[in-house]
This record gives C-alpha cells, structure tokens and sequence, in this order.
C-alpha cells in the first residue's frame, strides 16, 4: 500500500547575517506498509518519526527539499496527489484533541470530515451517530467542545474522525502519552480494529512497549534513518539485529534500565560513515567511510555492518 | 519532610473537590511514587506540594515551615510538556541561569549538549527542552523534586539515562522525589515506597 524508500529531507535556514544552515534530518529512510497490517514507528524525539509522517500527508513547510520515492498504491505520492489524498484516503489521527477546532462542537468536526469525504449532509450524520456509538461515546458528546471531554473521550473523537474518513492508510501521531494504561490498551486497540478492516496503519510512537502491544512489525527510527525493521516477536524473542534497538530493549525499567549515553548526532553535522557510531559498542573501523546499507539479517532489515555476528 | 497534610482543594466554592483530604509527605532523599487512575487529582496534588495552587483546606510544610510565597520555591514541580514551563524568548543559557543555575558536569549527566545552550526553546525537541527544564531544577535551593509524567513523552534509552542522572543527584544530596506517573514498571524500578490513590493503601515495598 505504502513504500517509502531511500526518503531524505533536509531543511534550508536562513540565520541572521544570511549564514545558510542546511539541516538533514532524514536520511535514507525506507519503510513499508501493507494493507491490513500495523507498523509502528519507534525513535526518539529527533529522530524523524514525526516528519515521516509529514511528509506522507505532504504538510513539510516550504524551506524543506525532499529526495528518494514514496509510492501509494504503486503511484508516487507528488505534491498535488499528496493534498488530493490527505484527509481522505490518508487520514491522520493527531496527537491531542488541541489539533481540533476548539470552537466547533466535536460532533460537527467529525461530520465536516464526513462531508469532506464526500457523505451528503444526512448520510454524514449517520456517519457520525455510528460511529459515536461504535466507540460508545454518548450522544451528549457531539456536543462537547474539544475541551469539555475527558482524555479517553478525546482519544475516542480523534479515532472517529479518522474512521469516517474511509482513509487506507491512517496514521496515528503518539497517540498514548500520559494515558492511563487502560486507555492506553483501548487506544491501541481501536487502531488494531481499523487494521482489521484492512486499513493500512501506522502507529508513530517513542513507546516500545505500546508498539510491541498492538504492531506486526516494528521500524525503529534513529537520526533521520531507518535502524532496523524487526517483526513484533523478534523483541521478547532476543532476535534483535541492530545495537540501537538492542539499547533500546535493554533500556526498559522492566529490563536492565541500561540506556547507552549520549545522543542522536547534530543535523547540521552528520558523520559519514555510521549514524550510530559515535555511540555504538561494537564500532569498527569498517563503520566510518560509508553509511551501512539496509539489509535483511535473520528475516528482518537492519542498517549495520555487523549485525549477524 | 515534605508533608501535604489534609489537604482539600476545589477551584471555586461551588465546584466538586478535585483533592479530598489527602495526607503524603516525602522524607530528604526517599523516592516515593504517587499512582491512581485518572479523575483522581494527581496532577492537582502535586501542583498544592509545589505551591502552584494554594490548598483550599490543610497545609503543605517543608521541615515544619510553610511553603515561601515569593522566594525560590525548595520543592519544584517538572511536568510532561517542557514547553510550559520555560519562556519561548529567552535562549536556553538564559533559561538555566535564571535562579540558581546548575553546574556544568551536571548538564554533560543529562546529555545536555553544549551546543543546545545557544539556541531558542522551539529549535530543541521535547526531549531537549524536557532535560533543560530538569537541569533547572537540579540546584542547592531545591530539597524536593516532583515529577509529573516527567518522562512520559521520551524513549526508553533517554528516559533511563535521566532517570539515572536524576537520582545520581537527588540521592546525593538527600533531595525527596516523589514520582507521579501512570507507568507500573516504571515506578517499581524507581521508589523506595508508593502510593495508590484511589485506595490509598500505603503498599510498603519493594526494593530492586
Ligand atoms: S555499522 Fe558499526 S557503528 Fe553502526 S551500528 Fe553497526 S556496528 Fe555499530
């Protein structure tokens, strides 16, 4: 359904003095998605997850150029085709219910995108009225402002306005933090639901262990690159292939606690060779001149030279 | 000791209480963790502890004095969304030389590059600007940390690294934590004792 391959973005800025930064802060990155699946996308804070997504809804800001391909059902995904999509066959489920009009009843945002979508005004209404029920929100709620309802209600209105979209493909942005654990669990399931249903999703997350509750597969991001693409067993399982990702595991309280320190490397100043290098045990001098490919390794992808020792 | 003591709060007089006669105290460097489930005021409660809101009934003391309205407050609050609590127009070394800054060895702990130091709060991620509001609070004055969901929006490698940071420094110097967080494995792996609201069983526990 979705093929995003060898994807760079970097940005242009412009400093006091017309000094020209240049940011590069994704840097061959792949992913794929198929119909019918959940991938969830795990990183850092940095590390690309959340521009992947805008880049997919085609919402970069202007001073960003990008390279590589993405392909939606098998046609490249070009600006213009990006903004006929978006909201329609592509649906994003934002972070907060501080994305919504919070002017507007909930109710009304929900049919507004059901019109959009193209529903007459009293199919949309039904549209609305089902799908409230489906996700057993009161019918006061519709008239709610975005204020007025509660985080897991909230949670269920973002859900709805993705559902009545009849969108493929939906992407979901961090929608767990700070959730109470059973909303959390609700949350992730509604998303598996949509799956079902032959959706294609993506679950953007920096929660492994929310990923790992609900994904087939997870892509773990980091600097603005694709680490590794692993199935959702291959973590519990000991079968991980790249040393972030191991680091990442390991890092869980319910593990060893044990983070690597340091951080992803500076946009501004990447090195060449491996993006992970600077903190990566087991750095060879093999890991400088060139960034590693993306290749498969016990079934799974992954961007190191040494991940099948 | 940090110690709310019966402590009420509703915004107005006709409003429902938000925090109904809750008592917790904290001693110098014991983390405790404060959990419940939603609706039960958690956040509110740790606003009255780090005197962002003033208690309509009870008091919070610390080592027998009433929190200070003016001066530097000695338990300090750190929530889920840095960008709440830092000025959008001051750069960041600004930010953490206001009050009492922290030492430099204390920010190279957090992974606090020095190069964040020259920038602007919206050119740093959440989990940058999470960990100079951190550094904030890392400071002689402070005696109590309260950290609200602090980490709920960070990966499990930074979130364990500030963790590490955190409480290398508070244990230290015999700062109280007390952590409020919705993360079981979280909070087992980080207190010496916790709370539970809603039945507010002090659960004795639990040491790794
Ligand atoms: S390529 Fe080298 S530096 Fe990069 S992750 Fe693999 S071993 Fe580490």
């Amino acid at each position: 359904m979705l093929s995003v391959s060898n994807l760079s973005v970097t940005f242009k800025q412009y400093e006091q003095g017309l000094r020209r930064r240049q940011l590069t802060v994704i840097t061959e990155l792949d992913l794929d998605v198929k119909a019918g699946e959940v991938v969830a996308v795990v990183g850092a804070s940095g590390s690309g997850k959340s521009l992947l997504a805008h880049a997919i809804l085609g919402i970069l800001p202007e001073n960003a150029t990008v390279g590589g391909t993405m392909l939606f059902q098998g046609q490249p995904l070009t600006p213009s085709r990006c903004q006929r999509l978006r909201g329609k066959a592509i649906a994003l489920i934002p972070q907060s219910v501080g994305y919504l009009d919070p002017l507007m009843r909930v109710g009304q945002q929900v049919q507004r995108v059901a019109q959009l979508n193209g529903l007459s005004k009293p199919a949309a209404r039904t549209a609305v009225k089902r799908t409230f029920d489906r996700y057993d929100l009161p019918p006061q709620a519709e008239r709610c402002y975005p204020f007025q309802v509660s985080g897991g209600m909230a949670r269920r209105v973002l859900v709805s306005t993705a559902v009545v979209s009849h969108a493929e493909l939906i992407i979901a942005d961090e929608p767990t933090p700070g959730l109470h654990p059973e909303v959390v669990v609700e949350t992730l399931n509604h998303l598996r639901e949509l799956a079902q249903e032959g959706r294609g999703v993506i679950l953007i997350t920096h929660d492994i262990e929310a990923a790992l509750l609900v994904a087939d597969r997870v892509a773990v991001f980091y600097a603005g690159t694709t680490a590794e693409i692993a199935s959702t067993q291959d973590f519990a399982a000991g079968n991980l292939r790249h040393p972030y990702t191991q680091a990442l595991w390991r890092s869980l309280p319910q593990n060893d606690f044990m983070p690597v320190p340091g951080n992803q490397p500076n946009p501004e100043a990447l090195p060449v060779g491996c993006l992970f290098s600077d903190r990566c045990p087991w750095m060879t001098e093999a890991c400088l001149p060139e960034r590693p490919r993306l290749r498969t390794v016990r079934g799974g992808l992954v961007r190191c030279i040494h991940a099948d020792r | 000791m940090l110690i709310g003591k019966e402590l009420w709060f509703r915004y107005a007089a006709q409003m429902p209480w938000v925090v109904q006669d809750q008592t917790i105290s904290v001693a110098p460097g014991e983390v405790v963790g404060l959990m419940a489930p939603s609706g039960f005021g958690k956040t509110t409660l740790a606003k009255l502890l780090a005197g962002y809101l003033i208690p309509t009934k009870g008091q919070v003391s610390v080592d027998g004095q009433p929190l200070p309205r003016r001066r530097y407050c000695p338990v300090q609050l750190v929530f889920q969304n840095p960008e709440l609590s830092v000025n959008p127009r001051w750069r960041i070394d600004q930010i953490l030389r206001e009050g009492y800054p922290p030492q430099m060895h204390q920010l190279d702990a957090l992974g606090i590059h020095e190069g964040w130091l020259t920038r602007y709060p919206h050119e740093l991620s959440g989990g940058e600007l999470q960990r100079i509001a951190i550094a904030r609070t890392l400071n002689s004055q402070t005696r109590y940390l309260i950290a609200d969901e602090m980490t709920a929006m960070l990966d499990a490698n930074t979130q364990a690294l500030i963790w590490r940071a955190v409480l290398d420094y508070t244990r230290s110097h015999q700062i109280g934590v007390l952590v409020v967080s919705h993360d079981w494995p979280l909070v087992r792996r980080l207190c010496d004792r916790i709370l539970d609201l809603a039945t507010m069983h002090h659960s004795t526990l639990v040491s790794q």
